[in-house]
């Protein structure tokens, strides 16, 4: 039996509170009927006596004390899925948007989940192949890793987490595979990008797409990613699927969530972000993994967009202290018009060393990326220097390095958005390219691997 | 509960009056904190019981018959007019055998056994205890019946795993003579023996319990006087911890932390280690879990596993037991130290628990201190690092054990003035401050040899078994780090003026700080030989570099030009002789012969086109 109250006592920002309220459960969700007959849906924050706080997700405009009918459902936000979400576009809050039917669930599942026992934690260590060398080579992504993407305001982030979902795979395997994508607060433009692209090449068959768009209420953005995770693992843990999650962009996210933390007058952390930003962040993220004995799992890309570019903002910063890396966009490579521009030296996969070697890639994507990565480093430091010292002025070694690291730059970092390479293409495009140097230079090679990839690249 | 267990933990809290209590009632729920009223009774830190689920909450503020009480799971679906049970003791941890090996949650509870119970997630309202019941332990007595003992005596062993013997002590506030102990496979709450004391009969088990936020007592505390051995080579030659020292390490995301506190639970010398795991993330926790069963003890050649207790409380289990999980990590180490045993905590990220008592204080509306912490902060951060130390523990044999600390710390923006890093910058003695500068340039472990610091590096020589080479050692570091000094400032008029405008002296001063940092300092984790290094390779490594340094300079003063210096082969072998096993430091010391027979060479070439 559902209870019906209409006494709102006070309504501030997205915040509203009831009183007289019975047996009010904190977290549980409401239906808010306004007088025009129109609904709402919020989620109990507070509960003090019969006094009860409500966060309204599609905001409070136009709801008022006296003729706002609120209804307590008793239970937690859920979500129906079944694997009918596949091929389908939803709200931030999980209801149908393309106008199709509503989903027949095969089971409704709490959307915030429950923390995964690390006991039953299955290490990710299955190589992923995402045709982009900058990952693939350097920076390998592995199955049930959450790797977020730091970017800018004007980066293409949209186009490689287009790329991303296009052409992520595991290597010699045919196995069943989603994406789920969430969408905090982009523009339509954004959105539309990736749904067409993902309808051009028919993936978007095997993809859900939760939305929220600039324009659609802020606090919905707090359910988005939570509803997409719902969904990522139904599909993974109940249909044995391999899921991509991407949730774009979570800075959105961190502000509808401080805008919340502002209105209930909570004391302020860095920023003015709430000082439980941290476990809230954690609960999404770690939503990523794999589970032993079970065939599917959850591999998570955020995007972040970092205010100016920096990675001591609150945003990226707890991020990082959460996920497994980080790849980082940069700036001067998307004026070179490289793309992707990922910026090497910074970004970091974690969980690189996992699923890499003889049986995954190649017995020697270990050192090469070592190598690469360093003499990238040293070639770097050598572009600076010539910028300010000018190029002549360069030692010849010096000169060698920066040849090596515009060459570097300008083959295997750039490759466009649209070449899906082979990672032994990458490995191989790494000899390639280190077959400048003389091979007692390249240190971080073991002597053996050198002799038996080598000879094939040098004239 | 089994009433014996019972009866000595009412013996445990004697010298408090068991008030009368009531059971109260929930008035308001926000997030993980409850406020119930109608609680007569009850007392700061009590554990009740919360709602129709039954979830655990400690009492954390008290006002009139109002209770604020942390919960230590999800609160979702609980509200006003529910049912508060206080269990009228506070939260404790069970202490006894099943302890080792064991993997648990921030209030101690199995994790194997609730995925057993409650499947791949994690659940509410779960009562598994903290140690196995059926499980029957070997007990052997070693004290007989009818002798008199008091706290904290030794009464028998039971071997725990072929590393730990686990010492079964008379729990604290029992004393009189002791009657029935006799070996026999006992379970964690099988009577083992009994104790007639001026206050009755307390009957005794393999199993005690003890309250997480209140420190085991011991004999009397003592200063540290010997390093603890890590095997990694920036931290025992340069900024070496004691046992029964702290330390931190600070660092900004992806310099490490984790690397460090892993290598350090892994190669420490210590007989048992205590890793906990405080809202941090899962995989890597899963990685702990996978891959400590498989590694060797360089000490015992036993499994690493068969010392270890793990506390995982990852970043998305409730806050509130994050909060608990360093209580519950330090209190299973005081433990083991009572035992006589030397023991190596291992916390991260302490700023993981700093957040968990700020999103508690915030939800206690009391007011902040600096960025949102609580007031008391800094107190609660020194009095848990406190509780490390060198001791003699209480009762007979007499014996003496150390819990050494080792905390990391997560500032954000790797931003040291930070409140968790200054708060326990004032208490610790060791320093081991992370650099992103350094990590970007791929140099780990990524120790800050200029910013970090250690006041236990007196005890560095003693360690040596040789005295000599100890005190030899101790010398070459400090010669090591003035080297190191000394490239900072040559590397700033380098920057300037450039490389060939600086002394032949200097040149080989920089290249010799660069091998030390290249050569010793730099330290791959993941390399089979590389990753531990004992003191005797160290030692003969930093010789070998210093060696290397001296001839140069001897040569350079007779004329020789530091390029033809720098491309001798001998320098190759400088930089492999991290990868020679560790027991085969000899080829190590032979090195030094090549440094001066290719030295000679170049100064007889000298020689001949002089002439």
């Amino acid at each position: 039996m559902l209870k019906e109250y209409r006494t709102v006592c006070e309504i501030s920002g997205p915040l509203m509170m009831v009183e007289g309220v019975e047996g009010a459960k904190y977290g549980h969700i409401v239906d808010i009927e306004l007088p025009d007959g129109t609904t709402r849906h919020g989620q109990i924050l507070q509960v003090e006596q019969d006094k009860v706080l409500v966060q309204v997700f599609e905001g409070t405009e136009s709801i008022n004390v006296s003729g706002t009918t609120v209804r307590f459902l008793g239970k937690p936000m859920e979500l129906a899925v079944s694997r009918d979400i596949l091929g389908r576009v939803f709200s931030g809050t999980g209801v149908p948007k393309d106008g199709g039917p509503a989903i027949l669930p095969k089971m409704k599942l709490n959307i915030n989940g429950n923390p995964i026992n690390p006991y039953a934690r299955d290490y990710p260590n299955e190589f992923i192949q995402t045709g982009i060398s900058t990952i693939d080579g350097l920076n390998p992504l592995v199955r049930g890793q959450k790797l977020p993407i730091f970017s800018g305001a004007g980066l293409p982030h949209d186009e490689i987490t287009a790329q991303l979902a296009r052409q992520a795979t595991v290597r010699g395997k045919g196995e069943a595979f989603a994406v789920v994508f969430a969408a905090m607060g982009i523009t339509f433009e954004a959105a539309q990008f990736f749904i067409n692209d993902l309808t051009n090449t028919g993936a978007i068959e095997r993809a859900a797409l939760f939305i929220n768009l600039a324009n659609d209420p802020a606090i919905e953005r707090i359910a988005t990613p939570r509803v997409a995770l719902t969904a990522a693992e139904y599909l993974a843990f109940e249909e044995d699927m391999h899921v991509l999650v991407i949730l774009n962009d979570m800075t959105n996210y961190c502000e509808a969530l401080r805008e919340i933390s502002a209105a209930r007058k909570e004391v302020p952390g860095r920023r003015g972000y709430p000082g439980y930003l941290y476990t809230d962040l954690a609960t999404i993220y770690e939503r990523a993994g794999r589970i032993k004995g079970q065939k599917g799992s959850i591999t998570m890309v955020p995007v972040l967009t970092m205010p100016e570019d920096d990675k001591t903002h609150p945003v990226p910063d707890l991020t990082g202290y959460i996920t497994e890396g980080q790849i980082i966009l940069s700036r001067p490579l998307h004026r070179k018009a490289i793309s992707p521009p990922v910026d090497v030296l910074p970004s970091l996969s974690r969980l690189k060393d996992k699923g890499i070697g003889p049986d995954k890639t190649r017995e020697d994507h270990a050192a090469l990326y070592n190598q690469l990565y360093t003499a990238y480093a040293r070639g770097k430091e050598a572009q600076e220097l010539a910028t300010i010292l000018g190029e002549a002025a360069l030692s010849a070694e010096d000169q060698k390095y920066m040849k090596f690291a515009n060459a570097f730059e300008s083959r295997y970092i750039s490759q466009g958005y649209y070449e899906n390479r082979d990672v032994l293409a990458t490995l191989d495009l790494g000899w390639e390219l280190l077959s400048m140097f003389d091979d007692v230079e390249l240190k971080r090679i073991d002597k053996k691997l050198i002799e038996k990839y080598m000879p094939a690249f040098r004239k | 509960m089994d009433s014996a267990v019972g009866r000595s933990f009412i013996n445990l809290n004697k010298g408090f009056a068991m008030a009368e209590t009531k059971n109260g009632r929930i008035i308001k729920v926000a997030g993980p904190v409850v406020v119930a009223e109608g609680m007569i009774g009850a007392r700061m830190y009590d554990v009740v019981r919360v709602g129709k689920e039954n979830l655990i909450g400690e009492i954390v503020e008290l006002n009139g018959d109002r209770a604020s009480i942390q919960v230590y799971e999800d609160t979702v679906g609980i509200g006003p007019g529910e049912d508060v049970v206080n269990t009228g003791a506070p939260l404790s941890v069970e202490l006894g055998p099943g302890l080792i090996s064991s993997i648990y949650d921030g209030i101690q509870r199995p994790l194997d056994q609730l995925v057993a119970a409650q499947g791949n997630t994690i659940h509410r309202g779960s009562a598994i205890p903290g140690l196995q019941r059926k499980t029957k332990w070997h007990f052997v007595p070693s004290v007989q019946n009818g002798s008199r003992v008091k706290p904290g005596d030794i009464l028998g062993t039971v071997q725990e795993s072929t590393l730990v013997k686990h010492r079964i002590m008379v729990p604290v506030g029992v004393e009189g003579t002791i009657d029935g102990l006799r070996e026999s496979d006992y379970t964690v709450t099988d009577p083992i023996a009994a104790i007639n004391g001026t206050s009755g009969k307390t009957e005794l088990t393999l199993m005690q319990k003890w309250p997480v936020r209140r420190p085991r007592p011991n004999q009397s505390r003592m200063n540290p006087n010997q390093v603890l051995v890590t095997g990694q080579r920036v931290i025992d030659a340069f900024f070496p911890i004691a046992r029964g020292g702290t330390a931190c390490v600070p660092g900004p995301f992806g310099t490490g932390k984790t690397v460090v506190q892993h290598q350090l639970a892994k190669w420490v010398d210590a007989d048992i280690v205590v890793y906990v795991g405080c809202g941090e993330r899962g995989n890597e926790m899963t990685d702990v879990l996978m891959e400590f069963p498989e590694l060797i003890d360089p000490h015992s050649g036993e499994p690493l596993m068969k010392r270890v207790v793990l506390i995982a409380n990852t970043s998305d289990m409730p806050v509130a037991a994050r909060e608990a999980s360093v209580y519950t990590g330090i209190t299973i180490a005081e433990y083991f130290r009572d035992m006589g045993y030397s023991v190596a905590l291992m916390a991260d990220s302490t700023s993981r628990w700093a957040e968990a008592m700020r999103e508690i204080s915030t939800r206690l509306e009391e007011m902040p201190a600096e960025e949102g912490y609580p007031a008391y902060l800094g107190a609660r951060i020194a009095s848990f690092y406190e509780r490390a130390g060198r001791v003699m523990c209480s009762g007979t044999p007499q014996r003496e054990g150390a819990l050494s600390v080792i905390g990391a710390v997560s500032p954000p923006g790797g931003d040291l003035s930070d409140s968790v890093v200054q708060a326990t910058l004032h208490v610790v003695k060791v320093f081991w401050s992370l650099q992103g500068r350094l990590a970007q340039q791929r140099h780990f472990p990524a120790i800050d040899w200029l910013t970090s610091y250690s006041f236990y590096k007196q005890y560095l020589a003693d360690a040596f078994k040789d005295k000599h080479a100890g005190k030899e050692f101790a010398e070459m570091m400090q010669q090591a780090m003035s080297l190191l000094e000394q490239e900072s400032q040559l590397v700033e008029i380098v920057r300037l003026v450039g490389a060939e405008s600086i002394s032949a002296q200097d040149r080989m001063t920089l290249e010799t700080a660069k091998s030390i940092r290249e050569d010793f300092l730099h330290q791959n984790a993941f390399h089979k030989v590389d990753t531990f290094t004992p003191l005797e390779k160290q030692y003969a490594m930093i010789r070998l570099i210093l060696h290397f340094h001296q001839q140069g300079l001897d040569a350079i003063d007779k004329g020789v030009d530091t390029a033809e210096l720098f491309k001798l082969s001998v320098r190759e072998d400088i930089a492999r002789a991290k990868y020679i096993e560790n027991d085969k430091v000899d080829q190590i010391t032979a090195i030094e012969a090549r440094v001066d027979e290719q030295i000679k060479g170049l100064l007889a070439v000298q020689d001949k086109s002089a002439a």
